[in-house]
């Protein structure tokens, strides 16, 4: 294992999203594979043109919603035929007709937090740290600029030659950050 | 050539105006709705705000007063014991629901105008259900109680919930909405919140707005996770709303009082509440867009299509007056027609005629495209069209109860003092957290807009490859 590097990465500025997937499409064929792009709204094709896989949110979010079900069934049934069976106007202590908007709504909400809650988890949130704060026009991210940081840790990493590589596809700024 | 012209077409279909003017950069869009919440606090704002929050404190009072003397205080009294807590209530819930119908199913739709307005009125839905939520609490009759409402074990009782009863569906529903809508607007504000976070120039702004938005970075891998999140909640939300006004219904529906036992109501019910909270998001969309400035973004085109929709919704609202009247007399049951003939001819005529005139006549003027497109004209209309929905609800309530089967046990219902102050005073809450919001936070959702700037750029693009490509064509056929 070699020591982490004490350089995260090289981060190339571009001021279109064309441009920058132009960047990622190149940076992947010229055997690029550690790369991450930032960009102030979700750019269509972005994952594919980065070789990323598809988020997997949608099984966690349907056994979320598996649970919820779950409840409202066993909530039902268990206060109304166990617990406390009390006749009310000659209905049956439980059926499922009268049962489906709750499990309906608890089946909605269990999806709904799990849909949300799995989104910050999986992104790692909340985090106060992140390299690309050490750059020094990361604000400008989620303003207008396109941004992609080839990792030090990739294979193909070289300080000169990746710079010369982002320099000539267009890169308005460059900039080595720290760890 | 007629291949051609349809291209040229679609192409006017496919960008419909966004925005006005010159096409604004990504730059101009963060700059136009950052800045309501960056400016020094305007005089007007304090002044707005001491408006909003004293009828809010009066409805504080107004509550306090009922919590401390008993639910007599309100005109609530046998054989009406449903009034104005009731009708209110389905007011307020009825307005949240354009929230979610521009949030998750123009989503769904691909309706790319709804972008620049879905951030304002899903607001408008939170706020809604909060003023909404003010009733079942109070209306119980031992307020200290409201949480018996939820299945919370309760030891010394021992007792559980009728899960039998709509009532319990509606507070399961109304609190699923709610809960669900407010998540739906926290992810969408994430990344405005970011953005705001990176434009801070004060430190306090920046832990403040920097908490809020997680640490957001904008990452690809953020992305991804992000649309995924926010395409299953609208998928989740398109469900969730059409089901609350339908439990909302159930709560009158699976009775069996005359003028409430019909299977129309749920369909109805939908129908009427996209109705009032699109009429509530033009009536608030007028003000806000001229107040902040955001002409450019929230166009003409937008309230013209808002408008649309108020037509489109008031027409059914009208069938179900009218299939409500053939049923009752179509039925051949006695007590269903006495029902509604007692609302159009009885003592509440008034209210029923009022309701008609609002809800049916008023938004037919909007076939005219001038009319639609005419700021005072749909500022009124809007304000009418939710007279009419409260309208509606009163009717539906107070009709059907003051009459019972028995003459001896006939009244009529008459609002107290407290009953409208509590009313009036729910606008201001409204209207204070309307306040509040448009001062900290983007009224529009900026990633969205540059999002969609982008794409109707590039689409564009394609689509002028496209008409050059038949072009070019037509020219070598020509050669040929």
């Amino acid at each position: 294992m070699a020591e982490k590097p004490s350089i995260h990465g090289l981060v190339a500025d571009f001021d279109s999203p064309e441009r920058l997937m132009g960047a990622i499409k190149a940076a992947r064929k010229a055997g690029y594979s550690k790369m991450e792009a930032y960009t102030p709204f979700p750019i269509h094709g972005i994952d594919d043109a980065m070789g990323a896989k598809q988020s997997n949110l949608g099984y966690f979010v349907v056994c979320g919603g598996a649970v919820g079900m779950t409840i409202a069934i066993l909530l039902q049934w268990w206060t109304g035929a166990v617990a406390y069976p009390l006749v009310i106007a000659g209905k049956p202590f439980f059926s499922f007709e009268p049962s489906i908007p709750i499990i309906f709504e608890l089946t909605v909400l269990f999806s709904a937090f799990v849909a949300v809650f799995g989104m910050i988890a999986m992104n790692g949130l909340p985090r106060l740290y992140h390299p690309i704060f050490n750059y020094s026009g990361h604000k400008a991210i989620t303003d207008d600029r396109f941004v992609l940081i080839i990792e030090a840790s990739d294979r193909e990493f070289d300080a000169t030659a990746t710079r010369d590589f982002l320099a000539a596809q267009g890169a308005d700024k460059l900039e080595l950050i720290e760890a | 050539m007629a291949e051609l012209s349809q291209t040229v077409d679609m192409k006017e279909r496919l960008s419909p105006a966004l925005t006005t003017g010159r096409t604004p950069s990504y730059h101009d869009v963060t700059e136009a709705v950052s800045i309501v919440s960056e400016v020094a606090t305007h005089r007007n704002w304090y002044i707005a705000l001491a408006i909003t929050s004293s009828i809010t404190g009066m409805m504080g009072l107004m509550i306090a007063y009922l919590v401390a003397t008993g639910v007599g205080v309100w005109g609530n009294n046998g054989p009406v014991g449903w009034g104005w807590d009731i009708t209110n209530f389905v007011f307020w819930i009825g307005i949240g629901h354009a929230g979610t119908l521009i949030s998750a199913i123009l989503f769904l739709f691909r309706q790319k105008w709804r972008t620049s307005i879905n951030r304002f009125a899903e607001a408008m839905t939170l706020f809604a259900v909060a003023c909404a939520a003010v009733y079942p609490g109070i209306h119980v009759g031992r307020p200290w109680r409201a949480y018996w409402l939820f299945p919370i074990p309760n030891e010394f009782l021992d007792l559980w919930q009728n899960f039998r009863s709509p009532l319990l569906w509606d507070v399961f529903a109304v609190s699923t909405y709610g809960t669900v809508s407010a998540l739906f607007w926290y992810v969408g504000l994430i990344p405005d919140l970011a953005t705001i976070r990176d434009r801070a120039t004060t430190t306090g702004r920046q832990i403040a707005y920097g908490i809020a938005s997680l640490g957001w970075r904008g990452s690809a891998t953020h992305w991804k996770h992000y649309e995924k999140a926010y395409m299953i909640l609208a998928g989740l939300s398109t469900p969730l709303v059409l089901s609350v006004h339908t439990i909302v219904s159930f709560d009158f529906a699976v009775s069996i009082v005359p003028g409430w036992h019909t299977t129309i109501f749920p369909p109805y019910f939908v129908a009427g509440a996209i109705f009032s909270g699109f009429a509530m998001v033009v009536t608030l969309m007028v003000i806000a867009r001229w107040i902040y400035k955001v002409e450019h973004l929230v166009t003409i085109t937008h309230l013209d299509n808002m408008n649309k929709v108020i037509l489109a919704t008031g027409t059914i609202v009208g069938y179900a007056y009218a299939t409500e009247m053939f049923i009752s007399w179509y039925s051949g049951n006695p007590y269903e027609k006495y029902a509604f003939m007692n609302r159009a001819m009885g003592p509440y005529a008034w209210a029923y005629w009022t309701m008609v005139s609002c809800n049916v006549i008023s938004p037919q003027f909007f076939w005219f495209r001038s009319l639609r497109r005419n700021l005072p004209f749909m500022f009124v209309i809007s304000i009418v069209v939710n007279i009419g929905m409260w309208f509606e609800r009163f009717v539906i309530i107070a009709t059907s109860l003051h009459r019972d089967y028995l003459p001896s046990a006939w009244g009529y219902f008459r609002p107290t003092f407290v009953d409208i102050c509590t009313f009036f005073g729910t606008f201001g809450l409204f209207l204070t957290l309307f306040v509040f919001f448009t001062r900290f936070l983007p009224i529009i959702a900026m990633s969205e807009v540059k999002g969609m700037l982008s794409a109707t750029a590039h689409e564009k693009h394609y689509l002028d490859e496209a008409v050059a490509a038949s072009e070019g064509k037509e020219h070598v056929g020509a050669a040929h």
